[in-house]
């Protein structure tokens, strides 16, 4: 039995930051990089499954991404994960969604695993794409925004609820092996132990080019892309005005804008 | 190719705002480009949602005939492709909502045509379609193209643009998807849990609290505050999903929509575009949080760059 969890290092901007040369993303000195937040709850909703399973079932971790990105592989292991597998060439940089599913369907074909979990979105670019894709390229069944599942290591089918608009939730039966999308508040997603963190050094992490897993250069990059980024920039918009001044200052004013419009 | 086909969205019942949203996307990119709207519902039986999709703009309504009248993705994707073979579009757009998640990705699965999501703008420049979205926390904007793609599928993100008034006599045709297999099956819609707390729809002054509160025993704080300036309290959702705060008391996209809000206080919500879904039509929004970038800080009236704890302190004061 085997769960597949693929997981994104997302980006965070520095308050100051700058463009790169070419226009077309943000300077990397000026990020700092940490893991996807749903991608925390996609892993925890492994390792549950993995941990009633009698710990009959693999839990494997794989990303795309440059030498930065085993930091997150490895606090994935330090939870409980079993092994990791991170893909990256120099010409995998630059590529959109539809090769990042590629890459990841690739692994998942080799692997076999009995479900693939992926988070619903990644915090730095929030395309909410990757999960989907990936399932339409293995022609698996698949749901996203996953916020509760019923689910048995090797069942042929799961019991699932979708989160949907306003509060209001669906509750679906799918198909396994299934691509699910998952959402925040699924679950609690646990801390590393210092055990763990010890056990992870240990823990192996395979690495794979796109040749490796069978790509060729024409379906990573742009050439295997079905978007392009034009430019990126930091657009003209309204900004608030500003309330200055001492923290008591500030409070005074704010006090007198409520008493204007609540008339309290 | 040539046409702009939209999809609608319905649920339980109701064609969905962010449908009309849509069509009003595709009237701009009409005026310059000429090219007809085509719209889309698929169901079990759609014609209860025909009358309301006849809006100014609209050339052809198509219904798709399908198995069950609940979203389900294979039926979605394949419904899409069996159109895009039919019209040959040069655009698709798609609603960015959790069912256009569950099933517009795997349309670009193919390779065969351009595809993003989550645009809020869109627009050709010299015969090229570009679209943009946003970034990073929605500090930048990016401007996507898609070269070499004679077909563009977008999603739309909600609130984008503005539901026109007119109406349209459009040409209604029925094409059928009813025999597509699909690998999930609806059992039911669970409606958000009744409480007996205060419903914060009907609220109009609220003071709303986010990450920026860090931990569980400073609600307290923020609850007395409220209760000092006559706010009701929200929260943002990681308050809601911690369970510091009851999931009634959520603004945004999974929670509620502030929709007879006045005055919002964001108190340490730094402005996801989930959040702000929920409260962004507010006419007067004050927002504190100690990082100048924070996205709430483009969509507040007025804005306040100090820690939360120092105002939180201070406001009581002149009260």
């Amino acid at each position: 039995m085997k769960i597949l969890v693929a997981i994104k290092q997302v980006a965070n901007l520095d308050d100051e930051f700058e463009m790169r040369e070419d226009g077309k993303d943000v300077d990397h000195d000026y990020c700092d990089y940490e893991i996807n937040e749903w991608d925390d709850y996609s892993l925890e909703e492994a390792l549950l499954i993995k941990e009633s399973a009698g710990d009959e079932c693999e839990v494997v971790v794989v990303t795309v991404g440059p030498d930065r990105v085993e930091d997150e592989l490895r606090k994935c292991l330090a939870k409980g994960a079993d092994r990791g597998i991170r893909v990256w060439d120099d010409s995998i940089e630059g590529s959109d969604q539809v090769v990042t599913a590629r890459i990841i369907t690739k692994v998942v074909e080799k692997e076999n695993p009995d479900m693939v979990f992926l988070g619903v979105q990644a915090a730095d670019h929030a395309f909410a794409q990757t999960g989907m894709t990936v399932a339409a390229m293995l022609d698996w069944p698949h749901a996203a925004v996953v916020s509760a599942l019923e689910y048995k290591p090797g069942a042929s089918k799961a019991v699932l609820h979708r989160e949907l608009e306003g509060g209001l939730e669906e509750e679906i039966s799918i198909e396994c092996p299934a691509v699910l999308s998952i959402q925040l508040g699924i679950n609690e997603p646990r801390y590393a132990s210092l055990r763990g963190i010890k056990l992870a050094a240990a823990k192996p992490v395979d690495e794979f080019s796109h040749t490796d897993l069978g790509l060729t250069d024409s379906d990573v990059g742009e050439p295997g892309s079905v978007s392009r980024i034009r430019k990126m920039y930091v657009p003209e918009r309204p900004k608030a005005e500003l309330i200055e001044g001492t923290p008591a200052e500030q409070a005074a004013r704010l006090a007198e804008i409520i008493q204007e419009i609540a008339g309290a | 190719m040539s046409g702009i086909l939209i999809m609608a969205e319905h649920r339980q019942g109701e064609v969905r705002a962010v449908t009309y949203e849509l069509i009003s996307a595709a009237n701009e990119l009409k005026q310059d480009s000429g090219e007809d709207i085509t719209i889309a519902v698929i169901g079990n039986d759609v014609d209860g949602y025909i009358d309301s999709l006849r809006v100014e703009g609209v050339d052809k309504l198509i219904k798709v005939k399908a198995a069950t009248d609940t979203f389900q993705p294979d039926i979605y994707a394949a419904a899409v492709n069996a159109l895009i073979e039919k019209l040959q579009p040069s655009l698709v757009l798609i609603p960015h909502t959790v069912d256009g998640w569950g099933y517009a990705p795997t349309l670009g699965a193919s390779g065969q045509y351009g595809f993003t999501t989550d645009v809020f703008s869109i627009r050709y420049e010299s015969g090229d379609l570009i679209a943009t979205r946003a970034a990073y926390k929605e500090k930048v904007f990016i401007d996507m193209d898609f070269p070499g793609k004679e077909t563009v599928i977008l999603t739309v993100r909600s609130g984008s643009y503005k539901p026109l008034e007119g109406t349209s006599s459009p040409e209604v045709s029925e094409i059928s998807v009813a025999d597509t297999p699909a690998h999930s099956e609806h059992i039911r819609y669970i409606e958000p849990e009744a409480t007996n707390d205060v419903d914060i729809t009907q609220a109009e002054f609220m003071l709303s609290i986010g990450r920026g509160i860090d931990e569980e025993s400073n609600v307290e704080v923020f609850s007395e505050l409220a209760d000092t300036v006559g706010a009701t309290l929200g929260c943002s959702r990681p308050i809601a999903d911690n369970g510091w705060l009851p999931k009634s008391r959520q603004v945004g996209q999974s929670g509620k929509t502030v929709s007879s809000c006045k005055l919002y206080i964001a108190m340490g919500i730094s402005g996801s575009v989930q959040h702000m879904a929920g409260m962004k039509h507010v006419e007067n929004i004050i927002a504190v949080n100690t990082d100048p970038e924070a996205s709430i800080f483009n969509i507040a009236k007025y804005g306040i760059v100090t820690d939360i704890f120092d105002i939180a302190d201070e406001l009581p004061n002149n009260f």
